[in-house]
C-alpha cells in the first residue's frame, strides 16, 4: 500500500480539475449502479427500464423500489459520504494527526449517544435529532481534545487514537445499557446505531441542509488559514492568521458535519480516515486540495460500500458501518505500520 | 520625466526596495515579558535601527528569544509596548501587522511534499482575502522572491528534499513575498553547517541593503560580529551593551556574557571584530582542577 501511495503522490497530476472531473465521473457511474443493484428481486435490467421511463406515468414495483427505496438511499449516501470525508480531512488538519478520524475519536459515538438519550426521553422529530446529534458530536470532539491536552497525548498520533477509542467504547456501552433497559428505544435505534443507509427517506435529509450549508461556508473560509496552520502555529500567526479561532471553528464544523451525517445514517467509522488518506495520496498534503477531492471521494466510498452491503448476503443486508470498518481497518493498520507517519 | 532624483528622495526610498513602506521605526518602550508567573524581561527600552541588520546575542536563557517573541506579538507583554511606526503592535489587526512585520520561527517545518513555490505563495496570505484571492501581482511578487533567493530553478522541488541552506532560503523567500518592511528571524542558521550559514547570512545582508529592517536572534557571537550592523547583547533579561559590533564587543563584555576570556582582533578583510584565544576564565579552571 505504501508503494501505491508513493506512486500516486509522485505522479501528482498538474491539474486538480482533471482529477476532480475524473473522480466525479466515477462517482456518477457508481451512483447509477447504486440505482440498478439491490438486495431485492428488482434486477439491473428492470431497474434500468424503470429509470428510462421515469418521466411517464407508468411504473409499478420497479419504479417504486427506485424512487422510494434506492433514490433516497443514494442521496443520503452522497451527503453522508461528503460530510464524513470533509470532516475527517478537517479533523486531521487541525490535530495534525493523520489518524484523527471522527469515528475513531469518539465524535460519532458522542452523536450516537446523544441521539439515544434524546429518543429515550421521547424526542423523535427529525430536526431535533439532527441538532442533538451535532451537540453530542461537539461534546465528543471536546472530550477527546481535552484528553489530548493531558500529558502530551496530542503529540503522539496513536495515543490520541487510543484516547478516542476509550471514549467511543465508553459511549457505546452507555448507549447499549440504555437500549437494554428500554425496549422502545432499542427498536427505534438498533439498526441505526451500527450505521446504515437502509430505510431512510429523503425527508430525513431536509433538516440537515441548514447546518450543512453553514458548515460548507465555514469550510470555504477556513481552508486557507488551515493550510497556513500546517506550517506551524508561529508561522501562521506571522502570516496574520488566528490559530485558536481557526481551530475552534474547525471543531464546530466537524461537529456539524459528523452530527448531521450520524443523524442521517448512524455512526459510520473509518470513512473519515480512508477518504482523506486517498485524497492526500492523489493530490499532496495541501488541505485545500484534499478538501476538494474529499467531495467526490467521500460519496464514492460510502455509495460503493452501500452497494456491496446490499449484494454480499442477499436477500439480507450487511450494515454499512460494518462494511466501512472492514475496508477501513486495514488502511488504519497500514498507516500506523508505515515506518514514518505522514506528518501534517 | 527627468532622471534627476533629489537627495531627499533617494534617502527616503532606496532603489530596488521590495518592501511597501521603507525604513520602519521599531521602538520598544518599558517592555516587560513573562512566561506565566516567571518574569523574563523587565522594563526594557530599545530602538531598532531601520534598514539595518540587528543581532540579539547573549547566553542561553538570557531572554533573547523571549524578546523576539514579544517583538512579533507571539507573546503578549505583561507591561509596556512595542511600537511599529508609532503604532502599538498589540492593537494592530493581525493581518495589518502581517503586512508590515514578517516572522520566521526557529527551524520551521514544512509539510511533506510541499514545493518551494507553494511555500513562498503562503507569504501572500496577509495581502489576500476571501474575496481577493490569487492575482497576477501575487504571482509576480512570488517569482521575484524566488529570484532574489536564487530558488527559481528549484521552485517545483519539495521543500524537504532541499539542502539545509536552500530550505532556509525558501522560508526567507516566503517572508520576502510577504513584502514587509521588517523581518524577524529566530536563529536562522541553527543546525546549518558553515557553508549554509554563510549562504543564509549573505541573503539576510542583501535584504537589509534593499531596505528591510532585520532583527535576528543568533547564538554565535562571531557570526553576529561579522554580519550584523547593530548588536544587542542581553544578559539575565537586560540589555547590557548595544551598538555597532566594532564598538560594542570587548573582552569584558564577552566575559560578562559567556564567562570566558578572549582576545580581540579586527578582521583585516571586513573590519569586523574577531574573537581569538577564547578560553575558560582562570578561576573556573582552578575550581575544576582541585
Amino acid at each position: 500500500m505504501r508503494v501505491l501511495t508513493h506512486c500516486l503522490s509522485f505522479g501528482k497530476p498538474r491539474s486538480l480539475i482533471g482529477l476532480w472531473l475524473g473522480l466525479t465521473g466515477l462517482l456518477a457511474a457508481i451512483a447509477l449502479s447504486s440505482l440498478l443493484y439491490g438486495a431485492g428481486d428488482i434486477g439491473p435490467a428492470r431497474a434500468w427500464q424503470a429509470l428510462q421511463h421515469m418521466g411517464t406515468a407508468s411504473g409499478g414495483e420497479a419504479r417504486f423500489v427506485l424512487t422510494e427505496l434506492r433514490m433516497p438511499r443514494l442521496w443520503i449516501g452522497l451527503v453522508v459520504g461528503a460530510a464524513l470525508g470533509i470532516a475527517g480531512a478537517l479533523l486531521q488538519a487541525v490535530t495534525r494527526n493523520p489518524l484523527a478520524e471522527p469515528g475513531l475519536l469518539g465524535v460519532s459515538a458522542g452523536a450516537a449517544f446523544a441521539v439515544t438519550l434524546a429518543i429515550l426521553w421521547g424526542a423523535d422529530t427529525a430536526t431535533l435529532r439532527v441538532s442533538v446529534a451535532q451537540l453530542g458530536a461537539l461534546g465528543g470532539c471536546l472530550c477527546v481534545l481535552a484528553a489530548a491536552r493531558l500529558q502530551g497525548i496530542g503529540d503522539d498520533p496513536i495515543r490520541l487514537i487510543l484516547a478516542g477509542a476509550i471514549l467511543s467504547g465508553l459511549l457505546h456501552s452507555l448507549s447499549s445499557l440504555i437500549l437494554l433497559y428500554d425496549q422502545y428505544t432499542a427498536d427505534e435505534i438498533r439498526f441505526w446505531v451500527v450505521g446504515s443507509l437502509a430505510g431512510r427517506q429523503l425527508d430525513d435529509l431536509v433538516p440537515l441542509f441548514p447546518s450543512l450549508g453553514i458548515a460548507a461556508l465555514l469550510t470555504v473560509m477556513l481552508a486557507r488559514p488551515l493550510a497556513a496552520l500546517a506550517l506551524g502555529e508561529h508561522v501562521a500567526i506571522g502570516l496574520g492568521h488566528h490559530p485558536r479561532l481557526v481551530r475552534l471553528l474547525v471543531i464546530v464544523v466537524v461537529a456539524l458535519l459528523v452530527g448531521g451525517a450520524t443523524a442521517a445514517a448512524g455512526p459510520i467509522a473509518f470513512v473519515g480516515l480512508v477518504v482523506p488518506f486517498a485524497a492526500r495520496a492523489l493530490a499532496g498534503p495541501d488541505i485545500r486540495r484534499t478538501l476538494w477531492l474529499c467531495l467526490p471521494l467521500g460519496p464514492i466510498v460510502v455509495v460503493s460500500a452501500d452497494i456491496v452491503s446490499r449484494l454480499v448476503v442477499p436477500p439480507s443486508e450487511l450494515p454499512l458501518g460494518v462494511l466501512t470498518a472492514l475496508i477501513g481497518a486495514p488502511v488504519l493498520i497500514g498507516v500506523v505500520r508505515g515506518r514514518r507517519l505522514p506528518t501534517l | 520625466m527627468t532622471h534627476d532624483i533629489s537627495a531627499g528622495e533617494r534617502d527616503a526610498t532606496r532603489p530596488d526596495t521590495p518592501s511597501a513602506t521603507p525604513a520602519p521605526d521599531m521602538t520598544v518602550r518599558d517592555l516587560s515579558l513573562s512566561y506565566g508567573p516567571v518574569a523574563v524581561i523587565e522594563n526594557l527600552d530599545l530602538r531598532l535601527p531601520p534598514g539595518r541588520v540587528t543581532a540579539i546575542v547573549g547566553p542561553n536563557g538570557c531572554g533573547k528569544s523571549t524578546l523576539l517573541a514579544g517583538l512579533s506579538r507571539l507573546l503578549k507583554p505583561r507591561d509596556g509596548t512595542v511600537l511599529l511606526d508609532g503604532a502599538d503592535i498589540q492593537r494592530l489587526p493581525s493581518r495589518q501587522l502581517a503586512k508590515r512585520l514578517a516572522l520566521l520561527p526557529q527551524q520551521p517545518h514544512a509539510p511533506e511534499a510541499l514545493t518551494v513555490a507553494e511555500l513562498v505563495r503562503f507569504g501572500r496570505h496577509p495581502h489576500q482575502s476571501w474575496l481577493r484571492q490569487w492575482s497576477p501581482e501575487d504571482k509576480r511578487i512570488v517569482d521575484a522572491a524566488l529570484d532574489m533567493t536564487g530558488l527559481t530553478p528549484l521552485a517545483q522541488r519539495p521543500v524537504d528534499a532541499l539542502s539545509g541552506g536552500q530550505r532556509q532560503r525558501a522560508w526567507i523567500a516566503m517572508a520576502i513575498a510577504q513584502q514587509t518592511a521588517t523581518l524577524l528571524l529566530d536563529e536562522p542558521t541553527s543546525a546549518l553547517d558553515l557553508g549554509h550559514q554563510v549562504e543564509v547570512y549573505e541573503l539576510i545582508q542583501s535584504l537589509a541593503t534593499a531596505g528591510k529592517t532585520i532583527v535576528m536572534v543568533i547564538h554565535d557571537l562571531a557570526s553576529a560580529c561579522r554580519y550584523a550592523d547593530h548588536l544587542i547583547a542581553m544578559h539575565q533579561g537586560r540589555v547590557v551593551a548595544e551598538g555597532p559590533p566594532g564598538e560594542t564587543v570587548t573582552p569584558a563584555l564577552v566575559k560578562r556574557l559567556y564567562g570566558v576570556e578572549c582576545s580581540l582582533m579586527t578582521d583585516p578583510a571586513t573590519g569586523a571584530p574577531l574573537l581569538t584565544n577564547v578560553r575558560r576564565t582562570r578561576d573556573v579552571l582552578d575550581g575544576s582542577a582541585t
